[in-house]
């Protein structure tokens, strides 16, 4: 019998991951070798475990192919599903207990400064991600992963929804574009994301589909929380067509762009200043503040420069964003610091709150500050400065 | 012989034999609780008329040498690591007393290196019956699996010194390479290709050796100036044409980590440094090598330089970026156990205030005291620990040896002992409740930084005290234990026999506890 491929990873540098490789039989039992840099301490759970996994998909005759680089459960326990998954056809799934934690929903206007891509088929990267507090962390299933690691892809991050620590971050996935994004709802609605990001957005009708089997996965599954969508523009059709496709659910909270994508697809190469994207930047600020949504800068990409990424974060903060996109996390403090209202801002912020307090107290309908009225925009935005800059330590 | 005899139970409560290799050895009993009697070992009385007038001991070959120095069946030779993985003289020594035919040598490294794997046929074939010294990579497995004829001692840097300087261990002849050296034996290792800094590790095998040999590739007339290693100890020089390999004597991690969780460590451990006020205008601290503690020396010159502060002294194992604080004028001293890179070499060559230090002067116990106990915060790394603070930095959790104790244990007598460490390392936790080797008591041990959380000593009330004012991430240690159980799970015990294959040796020679015999799978 030809030798299946390696489902995992194992490259002389793996680290916390873990190849498989699986041949059914006709006879012969249960084979396991298992060869594992943590064989000393982990090597017989990891032997109970494949056992387990084995059982549970009702295998009597196999051969199961080990090489371990210190993967944790999770993670053993995705590959070697996977592994199992390319070679028969079933339809149940092998779940660890889901974290107490991980059931968490969020709030619509949850703070989205930051949030951090995880490759989806990467868990050396995964297990510290949530230790540097992004707001959010993204999970990602499309670019991030090579086309023919996309299905195993799945199992990992269907594990880590329900096992990785978060550490309070929202738990965001990125799908793939079209059918195969589609699929992939199926893999993380059940097990409580937060928030889905939907690439290359083009159209209304594109998040329509997501959002329409996501309803159906819910009622399924018997899901109550809320998941939020983040359609991502990555294209000058995207671009125009940005308020339909922010209005077209009540699920939507937040709307991204991609300059990578971007920019290219306009036919021209993206620059540290960005004049080629100032219309296409400004379009998505203008159609998320008309949808009521947030507005969400595209990722900075020299992840050793960070003087140019505050920068550039300086500019995306002038321009109406609320947040960036981080591949990195040194980038993520830089972006918390220097999305984070200034003194004037906080300042300005109190004054607000105070005259919207006074006036509540008074019974007035109006609120004003000195001589000028406020009006109930102002009054949510400098509310939304006070609980932003005590989240970020600024104020007590 | 017998490797080992007469089990005893510790004060840390961990088998230790009483005779080892035959020779007695006292049981750790507590820090400070073993006090000394007697006089320090002499060396035989030597006399001018019996060395050329003209200064001239030059012989012509290291076999030679070896062979005047009267080698012979069960000597002690001892060799010192400044030129770490670059090292190309102590596998010669083997070479040659193989080649002669000499049995049942003790070799007593100041540190032994992967280049040093060449001796294994030697320690299979009898011509050495052991090591002591650390043994790591395929040494630290050769020794784990029981394989070495005698039983294996570790020793810190200080340790070493006070074992030479006790009569415990006595160096029948010492193999001093030099970068450069005069034909009377004077050394120094900042001059010459093969720079390495200085020569402190060998300055205890020159004072109390039998004999001493100086081999170096850079003969100079007399004087070779600075003499770091006196000629006035030595008996013979041999040129060779290389002493050691020059991109292999920097070795060690000589860049700051990029990796984000253990920079997040470093800043963490930095900031507790800061907002505890363990820094200071005039404070000095101990500065280690690997990614994580450069980065967190990165950050106590960031605090320096925002305060105007400037430290007194950096305690150092050196290379460019502490050298770069004391040309800012961040730090007034560096004192220098040993150099890891160029810049290093370079700044201990031209600027006075990086000064050359010796285990006698940094580390050894049984002296009227030694600076490491003067120094405020001391950062080092650590295998394991457990959660009663006690600490393994020479063995795996699987039981392989892996690293030697080196300095660790001298400075961990500073005033603040923070082990800056991940939580789990491929899957294994750092925080275990009981490390498999103690090389550090408990009570040693101040401050765990890991990515998750900081867990300070109940010991240190005082910390725990200023710590409640900040909003740093303090946990308990066995929080931290488990919060890396969740993760990774709780590990099987590794497969161990009850056979001893080393032992570890608390700063003043008492015997802190064994290394036992890795069953292999």
């Amino acid at each position: 019998m030809e030798n299946p491929i390696w489902v995992g990873s194992i490259s002389p540098k793996t680290r916390s991951d873990v190849g498989v490789r699986f041949w059914h039989e006709k006879t012969g039992g249960i084979k396991i070798n298992i060869k594992s840099k943590v064989n000393a301490l982990f090597g017989n759970q990891i032997k109970t475990l494949a056992k387990e996994i084995l059982d549970f998909f009702e295998i009597d005759h196999a051969s199961l192919e080990i090489v371990d680089f210190g993967a944790v459960n999770f993670v053993l326990a995705a590959r070697i599903e996977a592994a199992i998954k390319k070679v028969i056809n079933t339809k149940k799934e092998f779940l660890l207990p889901l974290l107490p934690e991980n059931k968490q929903p969020t709030e619509r206007d949850a703070f989205r400064i930051s949030r951090l891509y995880l490759p989806g088929n990467s868990p050396k990267l995964m297990l510290n991600a949530g230790i540097h507090h992004p707001n959010g962390l993204i999970l990602d299933l499309e670019d991030a992963v090579a086309p023919d690691k996309k299905d195993e892809a799945r199992y990992l991050v269907r594990n880590a929804l329900r096992s990785l620590h978060f550490y309070g971050a929202e738990r965001m996935v990125r799908i793939n574009q079209g059918e195969r994004g589609l699929q992939d709802l199926d893999f993380i609605i059940p097990h409580f994301v937060n928030l889905v990001l939907i690439p290359k957005c083009e159209t209304a009708g594109q998040v329509k589909s997501v959002d329409d089997k996501i309803a159906v996965l819910k009622k399924k599954y018997n899901i109550k929380n809320d998941i939020w969508l983040m359609p991502i523009i990555e294209s000058a059709k995207g671009v125009i067509n940005a308020y339909e496709i922010a209005t077209s659910t009540k699920n939507i909270v937040a709307m991204a762009i991609g300059l990578e994508d971007y920019t290219a697809d306009i036919g021209t190469q993206r620059t540290n200043i960005g004049n080629e994207s100032f219309f296409a930047r400004s379009m998505v600020v203008n159609a998320s503040r008309a949808a009521g949504i947030q507005p969400i800068d595209s990722v900075f990409s020299d992840v050793s420069d960070m003087k140019a990424l505050a920068e550039n974060i300086k500019v995306s903060k002038g321009m109406g964003f609320d947040g960036m996109g981080c591949i990195h996390p040194r980038q993520i403090k830089v972006i918390h610091e220097n999305f984070a209202p200034d003194s004037l801002e906080i300042e300005k912020a109190i004054k607000i709150f105070h005259a919207f307090e006074e006036a509540n107290e008074k019974g007035l309908g109006v609120v004003s500050l000195g001589s000028k009225m406020i009006d109930p925009p102002v009054v949510k935005r400098a509310l939304n400065t006070i609980e932003l800059a005590k989240k970020l330590g600024l104020l007590p | 012989m017998k490797k080992y005899d007469k089990l005893v139970k510790n004060a840390v409560g961990r088998m230790v034999p009483a005779i080892i290799n035959g020779e007695k050895h006292v049981p750790f009993m507590g820090v400070g609780k073993y006090k000394p009697t007697g006089n320090k070992y002499g060396p035989p009385i030597a006399s001018c008329s019996d060395y050329p007038d003209d200064g001239n001991k030059v012989i012509d070959s290291l076999r030679e040498a070896l062979i005047k120095a009267g080698i012979k069946d069960g000597m002690t030779l001892s060799t010192h690591h400044h030129f770490r993985n670059g090292d190309l003289i102590a596998n010669q020594v083997f070479d040659i007393a193989a080649d002669m035919g000499v049995k049942n040598l003790r070799w007593f490294p100041s540190a032994s290196f992967p280049c040093h794997e060449h001796i294994i046929p030697y320690l299979e074939d009898g011509t050495i019956n052991r090591i002591e010294g650390s043994m790591n990579g395929a040494l630290g497995k050769f020794c784990s699996l029981g394989k070495m004829d005698g039983l294996g001692v570790l020793r810190s840097h200080g340790g070493r010194y006070q074992a030479v300087q006790d009569g415990e261990v006595k160096i029948d002849i010492a193999i001093i390479a030099a970068p450069t050296a005069d034909p009377f034996g004077n050394a120094n290792g900042v001059n010459g290709p093969a720079a390495c800094g200085l020569l402190g590790f060998a300055l205890a095998d020159s004072q109390y050796a039998d004999k001493v040999i100086v081999v170096t590739d850079n003969l100079v007339p007399f004087p070779a100036i600075p003499w770091q290693i006196h000629g006035n100890y030595v008996d013979y020089v041999v040129k060779v044409d290389k002493v050691g390999i020059p991109e292999k004597i920097i070795s060690g991690t000589t860049q700051i980590t990029k990796s984000p969780d253990r920079l997040l460590i470093a800043e963490l451990t930095a900031q507790f440094c800061e907002q505890t006020g363990l820094i200071y205008d005039g404070f000095s601290y101990q500065a280690g090598a690997g990614g994580t503690a450069l980065s967190i020396g990165n950050y106590f010159g960031d605090i320096l330089r925002k305060n105007n502060w400037k430290a007194r002294f950096i305690r150092a194992g050196s290379n460019k970026y502490p050298v770069e604080m004391l040309e800012e004028g961040l730090v007034e001293y560096i004192l220098d156990g040993q150099t890891f890179d160029l810049e290093g070499v370079r700044s201990m060559r031209e600027n006075p205030n990086h000064v050359w230090t010796s285990p006698f002067t940094s580390y050894n116990y049984h002296g009227k005291g030694n600076f490491a106990s003067m120094v405020d915060v001391v950062v080092l790394g650590a295998t394991e620990v457990d959660i009663n603070f006690n600490a393994n930095v020479v063995t795996h959790s699987d039981g392989y040896l892996l690293h030697g104790i080196g300095g660790w244990q001298n400075t961990l007598f500073g005033k603040t002992t923070i082990l800056p460490v991940p939580l789990f390392r491929d899957r294994i936790p750092v925080i275990r409740d009981e490390v498999t080797t103690i090389c550090a008591p408990g009570e040693m041990i101040d401050v765990i930084v890991t990515e998750r959380g900081i867990a300070i000593n109940p010991l240190r009330q005082d910390l725990i005290a200023k710590a409640k004012e900040t909003n740093l991430p303090i946990k308990t240690i066995e929080q931290l234990k488990q919060e890396a159980e969740e993760i990774c799970g709780v590990p099987d015990k590794p497969k161990l026999s009850d056979e001893i294959v080393a032992v570890i040796k608390w700063v003043d020679g008492t015997v802190i506890d064994s290394v036992y015999r890795v069953i292999e799978d």
